[in-house]
């Protein structure tokens, strides 16, 4: 017999060329090339003290207190940890004598000029200097001279402080500007001892994502308005959750002291938001806890809403219901809405409408983006889109819409990983990194893909690698049928791309997917209100639908207000729309309930519930479930997870995704694709010529308008500007006026008034105006069946 | 006093081989007229004669030493550059300012075109395709005189397009800072050439030969550096390399300053002279002004470790000025005479790097700040021994270790060899120390005398003097 | 109206088209609007901003680190004296001390007639003519106390005006590349050969 030792069977393993041994304080560390050290140490569990690096900015290598003993080959020598690359060999010691020097050394300085205001700063129990003055400082501080002093704090925004005597000058802020959110608007100032950080006067840090500069503050430097003095860190309670202010699915933590909500944190989510938050997602918390939600139930009587309990709302709703049944059936009743909760609340609320009602006109999309069927195309995840050789932009201005997408494509393509090929009605946050920027009329995208289609550099550039388009609505003024086209123009052209929704509303890809989508022959929102408005409708429930608010065609949505014979509507808040409702049911908010949200890549995430309901207010599913008892229903829903196992029961897509996967999924689920459905029909007309003298309308909306979340939030409310009409300056003298002036605008529905703005991202013979901005009400002018809006400005 | 009324400072009368300087006897040396007269461009007509990496060869033979401070040979850093990337650019390096130095600014004020001449052999040799010529803000008659020169050479061809008939064509832009001394650093100055505050980027693992002016390869060379490649070119490696020691080949300028007789700029035959020849020779400083005797000298710039009388007879040869406890650096000799006030002299260069600090490295920015208030404190009779101790503390914190000295006999110490470690990315950190440490560690008793005695508090009894 | 006047936009163009990227003419562009306006304006800074691509605060934070900038209204004649160690060793103190009486300003002060600003400044390199002095960087070696009241009085009276241009002119003389001569700027990102005399040889 021979001994065959089982070594000299097994073939080695091949060896990643990528692959970097190294020795961290003894052990040896499996680390890729190009990994710093202090990443390389932080996964092998070695921590080692810093303030500048962080891991999604460039090191700089500023603050000195990463130095650890580093022996590339030469003998141990202290070496920044964040910006030398592992070496195989390397040999690394964060505990020797002199690294210990090093360290408290540096803490030491730091602290000398630090004003030590712990007691009084926001900061205090959560501070990187402070835990690592505990744990790496000296203990003492020899420094007796005066130290710097600086007015404190100085508001550098609207929303964010600067303390520059707690500054530690780490530059994280500043990188985070420049490299990250590409709002270069904050930089140090003066040299030396003297540097410190400043805005250029009277221009203030007025970036989408100034919060996160508060959350990376490794001092207490930066503070944000609504959280100052409010609590101490160890007071705060909190749990996982995700945003769901726009369709992203940023992961965030919730903290809240006493019931109260007082601040969300980014939770550094690799595939979706690496950290960062918007400021509307961050402060729109707000809005929970306004004097102006809405607290419970109200039923319309003779002299107006009175206060109802929820057993008689539930009632008065379920009669409306019946009624409107037994006056035009099921399909005189048109469910509307559900983008805006949980996809428990959406699929409690699609059972309500399908089953129990009967009806198949029930619809998540409020009439402002595409065609629901094209999330049954290979979808791309926002990873695939930030690292695809071509990212096609046929899509709303992602900075105001889908702000961390706007950041995850910025950063694909800065670091030249992708080349963006952007169509728009008007310049956009990114057409600063598009490689090529078409600027198309509104109507004319379909010409304008097919003439970058015939561009040889440009069909090269299609044919180097993977091609991702993100696909939503750039205009609210036109149908969805030319961007529509376009997208499939694109896509045909390049088989094998993926398609990325950008879609704005909270949970929109959550709703159509769990089944707020119409059945077969129902009507979507836009024939729905259409039905209304011809007296055709007998019951409008609207599920945190605010038509008068959000729907681009107001003139039509009024008339189906007025043309509806019954509406139920649930909402957090006494919307215009709600206004009008026969019943309202007082629902609760987000925080306020637990459940799953999707995201535009059909990533499911938890929702949780981190404050008790304001009022006495219910989370949607619960007010679905009980209405449906009422119309002889019963869902048998207990807990939230009931309805969470209940979508993974029933919905496509949703097997894999049931309450205890989601407890282990750090990054959420994928839903699978939707079950296969008809192409929607599109709306065909024909594209007028425009009179020279008119303007062809461009409506999108903007990351601060009238939204219920941003205006009942004080901190961010009086950063949304009035409508106002935007020019090219070179189009202002054919109106005959100037920046500011104030001038009357028509189409074929009504005539509007409003200032005007010079602005060369518009394109001439357009005029763009903010959607939903207080003042004038754009939505006055556009026909939703129109191919396209053509305006006449004329001199007030 | 200087023989030559229109080079102040400059005042070499030395019967020696002058490779950089040999134009300074003229009133006129700036204009093209006399370089031409005096064998201008003869190097670069010689140079374009060869192949570029024949050029770069001979360079490299004669190994000519990097004249800002680092002394790295200028033909090594040319090859650093990695194969294959392209564009290579040339930033040359005239933003002299270290403490005690003068040289970069008399080359460029006399003999612009010498400077001129050398950026293009080196961009014809290393194939560089873009050449910013840097020049400190502070230095209006530098930046007048190179401009004009730079208009001239355009005018008659020497540079821009297809140069003296050739396929060798290269612009070369002046640029002028605005005050900033740790733009001096390489890559500060790169920083600062690309419009940004001039905060040094942290070098290993990127080289600017690597990644330098907008991320490719550059070369920074310093001006007096590039001022020998005309001679060199003209007259072979072997001529120059027959000038000077082996490892330290051809000539230096140095600019001596302070308490000597004759203080001024020569150009001394690299690697053998002495500082006891430069300080007391007859043909240079003669000797320390009347009546009065050497008390210790700053060998290499304010960033150097001083010496004392005992290192006099050490050459100027980086090779044994290192193993001695300090640098040539930059050839600025400060020199001090017994009735310096040590603490105080000391405090000025305290003062300049604290005040040069860019702000960057938490060490060298609130170190430095911190040291020079201690000093300021000692120096105005009002210091401790505990503000003694403490200074030595913050160098630890700066530059962990034993900091490098000179040996001394009458001390009793031993010599603790240069370089030093450092917590800082660049030099301007420690050398806010090394002020300190040599003259605290030279002349221990001269702060002592300064500290504050219990009799000189001033005891005023409660409400006596109301 | 502190923006670069139309003269001075066309040397600022000229300038910023020798670099391969705009930004690189910040401080060019910095030094031409403080020969304009005698210090550097928020305006200005706005406007070069624009020129070369960046933000204000990006402009503004690259002008604060350098010592020749000024943010406000500074004498004619801008005087810095040397303190560093040579000029030290010289008596340099004494000379800063004398202009103080004479002027009746403090280091960092101006004069009320806005004549003279004073200021302590940091090694010139002029370290062999010590104490020296900078007239609007204009130098004066071996500075004695006579010759700096001099000095000040032929200032003040004028006779020196062919010199010592006002504060924020720096060089007299500027680079001009004629067009036909120029190679024109290098763009990092353009370039992917070597130079033509690298493959081919001088020809």
């Amino acid at each position: 017999m021979t001994d065959i030792s089982p070594a000299e069977e097994v073939e080695a393993p091949p060896v990643d060329p990528n692959e970097v041994r190294l020795t961290i304080n003894g052990h040896e560390v499996v680390s890729t090339k190009g990994e710093m050290v202090i990443a390389a140490a932080a996964r092998a569990g070695d921590y080692i003290p810093h303030f500048c690096y962080h891991p999604r900015l460039e090191p700089v290598g500023m603050c000195r207190m990463c130095m650890v003993d580093i022996d590339g080959g030469r003998g141990p020598m202290l070496q920044p940890a964040c910006m030398v690359p592992v070496s195989p060999g390397m040999k690394v010691d964060t505990g020797s004598p002199a690294t210990k020097r090093a360290q408290e050394g540096i803490i030491e300085l730091l602290l000398a000029n630090h004003p030590l205001d712990c007691p009084v700063c926001d900061k205090g129990g959560e501070c990187p200097l402070q835990d690592q003055s505990f744990s790496h400082g000296p203990g003492e501080s020899r420094y007796v001279e005066e130290k710097r002093h600086y007015e404190k704090p100085i508001a550098i925004s609207d929303i964010v402080f600067l303390d520059r005597e707690r500054c530690i000058l780490c530059d994280r802020c500043t990188r985070f500007a420049d490299e990250v959110a590409g709002d270069a608007l904050i930089q140090f100032n003066s040299r030396g001892n003297n540097t410190h950080i400043t805005t250029f006067p009277d221009e203030p840090f007025a970036s989408y994502f100034s919060g996160n500069t508060v959350q990376i503050c490794p001092v207490g430097a930066l503070t944000a308005k609504p959280y100052r003095f409010k609590a101490r860190p160890w007071d705060l309670a909190q749990q996982e959750s995700t945003c769901t202010t726009c369709a992203v699915g940023c992961r965030t933590v919730v903290q809240s002291s006493h019931d109260e909500l007082l601040r969300y944190m980014g939770v550094d989510s690799d595939p979706v938001n690496h950290g960062w938050l918007c400021d509307r997602g961050r402060f729109n918390f707000e809005s929970v806890k306004s004097a102006d939600r809405l607290l419970q139930p109200l039923v319309r009587q003779a002299d107006g809403f009175q206060p109802a309990t929820w057993s008689a709302a539930l009632a008065e709703a379920a009669s409306l219901i019946l009624e409107a049944k037994a006056a035009g059936g099921p399909k005189s009743i048109a469910v509307i809405g559900g983008a805006r909760g949980t996809n428990e609340d959406a699929f409690a609320w699609s059972r309500l409408g399908h089953e129990v009602i009967g009806t198949p006109n029930v619809y998540s999309q409020m009439g402002d983006g595409l065609p629901a069927d094209l999330l049954l195309l290979d979808r791309a995840t926002i990873d695939q889109a930030a690292s695809a050789t071509t990212i096609v932009l046929l899509a709303p201005d992602l900075k105001e819409e889908l702000p961390i997408l706007y950041l995850r494509l910025r950063e694909a393509a800065e670091k030249k990983r992708s080349r963006i090929i952007e169509f728009a009605p008007k310049q956009s946050g990114l057409t600063r990194n598009a490689w090529r920027h078409f600027a198309y009329e509104p109507g004319t995208q379909v010409a304008a893909v097919e003439k970058a289609l015939a561009d040889p550099e440009i069909a090269a550039q299609f044919a180097k690698g993977s091609v991702v388009v993100v696909a939503g609505r750039g205009n609210l003024a036109e149908t969805s049928t030319a961007t529509v086209r376009a997208i499939r123009t694109v896509l045909a052209a390049n088989p094998g791309s993926r398609i990325l929704p950008a879609f704005r509303r909270g949970n929109v890809v959550g709703a159509l997917q769990v089944g707020m989508r119409t059945a077969d022959g129902g009507l979507d929102t836009r024939a729905a209100l259409q039905a209304a408005a011809d007296g055709k409708i007998e019951c409008l429930v609207l599920v945190g639908a605010d038509p008068l608010t959000d729907f681009p065609d107001t003139d039509l949505a009024r008339r189906a207000l007025a043309g509806a014979r019954r509406i139920v509507a649930v909402d957090t808040f006494l919307t215009p729309s709600a206004l009008l409702a026969n019943v309202v049911l007082a629902a609760s908010a987000y925080a306020e309930k637990s459940g799953t949200t999707t995201n535009i890549e059909g990533r499911v995430t938890t929702v949780a519930q981190q404050v008790n309901p304001a009022g006495n207010t219910r989370a949607d599913w619960m007010i679905a479930a009980e209405l449906a008892l009422d119309l002889g229903g019963d869902f048998a829903y207990e807990t939230i997870d009931d309805v969470t196992a209940d979508i993974a029961w029933h919905v496509a897509g949703h097997e894999a995704i049931t309450p205890e996967a989601l407890a282990t999924a750090k990054d959420g689920i994928i839903a699978g694709l939707l079950p296969a459905m008809a192409q929607a029909k599109l709306l065909e007309a024909v594209i007028p010529e425009r009179n020279s003298y008119d303007f062809r309308l461009v409506v999108s909306r903007t990351m601060y308008d009238q939204a219920t979340g941003t205006a009942n939030s004080p901190s961010l409310a009086h950063l949304a500007t009035q409508t106002m009409v935007h020019l090219h300056p070179l189009d202002l003298g054919k109106v005959g006026t100037t920046e500011g002036a104030t001038v009357k605008m028509s189409s074929t529905r009504a005539t509007i008034v409003l200032n005007v703005v010079a602005d060369p991202a518009v394109l001439r013979g357009t005029a763009w105006v903010p959607f939903n901005h207080s003042g004038a009400n754009v939505g006055d002018l556009i026909d939703c069946t129109a191919a396209v809006n053509d305006v006449r400005i004329e001199n007030l | 006093m200087s023989r030559y009324a229109w080079a102040p400072g400059y005042t070499d009368d030395g019967d020696r081989p002058k490779i950089v300087t040999s134009r300074f006897q003229y009133e006129d040396g700036y204009t093209l007229d006399r370089y031409l007269a005096t064998g201008g461009y003869v190097g670069l007509r010689a140079a374009l004669g060869r192949t570029p990496s024949e050029v770069h060869d001979e360079v490299k033979s004669a190994t000519v030493l990097g004249r800002g401070g680092a002394g790295f040979p200028a033909g090594t850093k040319w090859g650093l550059t990695p194969q294959g990337v392209w564009p290579r650019y040339l930033v040359v390096n005239g933003d002299e300012s270290e403490p005690g130095t003068y040289k970069d600014r008399l080359l460029m004020e006399r003999d612009p075109h010498q400077l001129i001449e050398g950026c293009l052999i080196a961009s014809y040799a290393a194939g560089l395709s873009q050449v910013f010529l840097y020049i400190r803000g502070e230095m209006a008659l530098a930046q007048e005189r190179v401009a004009a020169a730079l208009n001239e050479a355009y005018a008659a061809g020497y540079i821009g397009k297809n140069i003296l008939g050739t396929n060798f064509s290269i612009d070369i832009v002046l640029h002028w800072g605005a005050g900033a001394y740790v733009v001096g650093e390489e890559t500060a100055l790169i920083e600062s050439l690309e419009g940004n505050r001039g905060m040094p980027r942290l070098k290993p693992p990127f080289f600017p030969a690597a990644i330098g002016l907008y991320g490719k390869p550059t070369i920074v060379n310093n001006v007096e550096t590039l001022s020998n490649l005309p001679w060199l070119l003209t007259n072979g490696a072997a001529a120059y390399t027959a000038i000077g020691t082996e490892t330290s080949p051809g000539t230096r300028i140095i600019a001596v300053s302070g308490h000597v007789k004759r203080p001024g700029v020569y150009e001394i035959i690299n690697g053998s002279t002495t500082f006891r020849d430069v300080i007391y020779g007859e043909e240079f400083c003669q000797g320390i002004r009347d009546g009065h005797e050497l008390k210790a000298f700053i060998p290499g710039g304010g960033s150097a470790p001083w010496f004392l009388p005992d290192q006099l007879d050490l050459p100027f040869e980086a090779k044994m000025v290192g193993p001695a406890g300090s640098m040539l650096g930059s050839g600025a000799i400060m020199v001090m005479d017994e009735t310096t006030d040590i603490p105080a002299m000391a405090l000025t260069l305290v003062r300049f790097y604290a005040h040069e600090s860019c702000g960057k490295c938490v060490p060298c920015r609130e170190g430095g700040t911190w040291l020079m208030r201690i000093m300021e404190r000692v120096v105005a009779g009002r210091g401790t021994q505990r503000d003694l101790d403490q200074m030595l503390e913050i160098g630890q914190s700066i530059t962990p270790g034993q900091y490098p000295h000179a040996a001394s006999e009458r001390l009793g110490l031993a010599a603790a060899p240069f370089p030093f470690r450092m917590t800082t990315i660049c030099f301007v950190g420690p050398s806010a120390y090394n002020a300190v440490d040599s003259s605290l560690t030279l002349f221990p008793d001269e702060f002592q005398a300064k500290l504050m005695k219990r009799t000189s508090i001033p005891v005023t009894a409660v409400g006596a003097d109301s | 109206m502190t923006r670069l006047n139309e003269a001075n936009v066309i040397i600022a163009k000229e300038i910023i088209g020798r670099y391969p990227k705009a930004r690189s003419a910040t401080i060019p562009l910095l030094h031409l609007s403080q020969q304009q306006n005698g210090y550097v304006t928020n305006e200005a800074m706005v406007q070069i901003a624009e020129m070369v691509g960046a933000t204000s605060a990006e402009v503004l934070g690259t002008a604060t680190f350098y010592e020749m900038f000024k943010f406000e209204p500074v004498g004619k004649y801008l005087v810095n004296i040397c303190g560093t160690l040579s000029c030290a060793l010289m008596g340099s103190e004494t000379l800063l001390h004398h202009a103080e009486g004479k002027l009746g300003v403090k280091a960092g002060g101006t004069t009320e007639d806005g004549l003279f600003t004073l200021e302590r400044a940091e090694c010139q390199a002029a370290c062999t003519e010590a104490p020296c002095l900078q007239v609007n960087y204009r130098y004066r070696y071996k500075v004695t106390t006579a010759e700096l009241d001099q000095l000040l009085d032929d200032l003040a009276a004028g006779r020196l005006d062919g010199e010592v241009p006002p504060h924020g002119t720096v060089a007299r003389v500027r680079q001009h590349i004629p067009a036909d001569k120029a190679v024109g700027p290098v763009p990092p990102d353009a370039v992917v050969a070597p130079p033509a005399w690298i493959t081919e040889g001088a020809k």
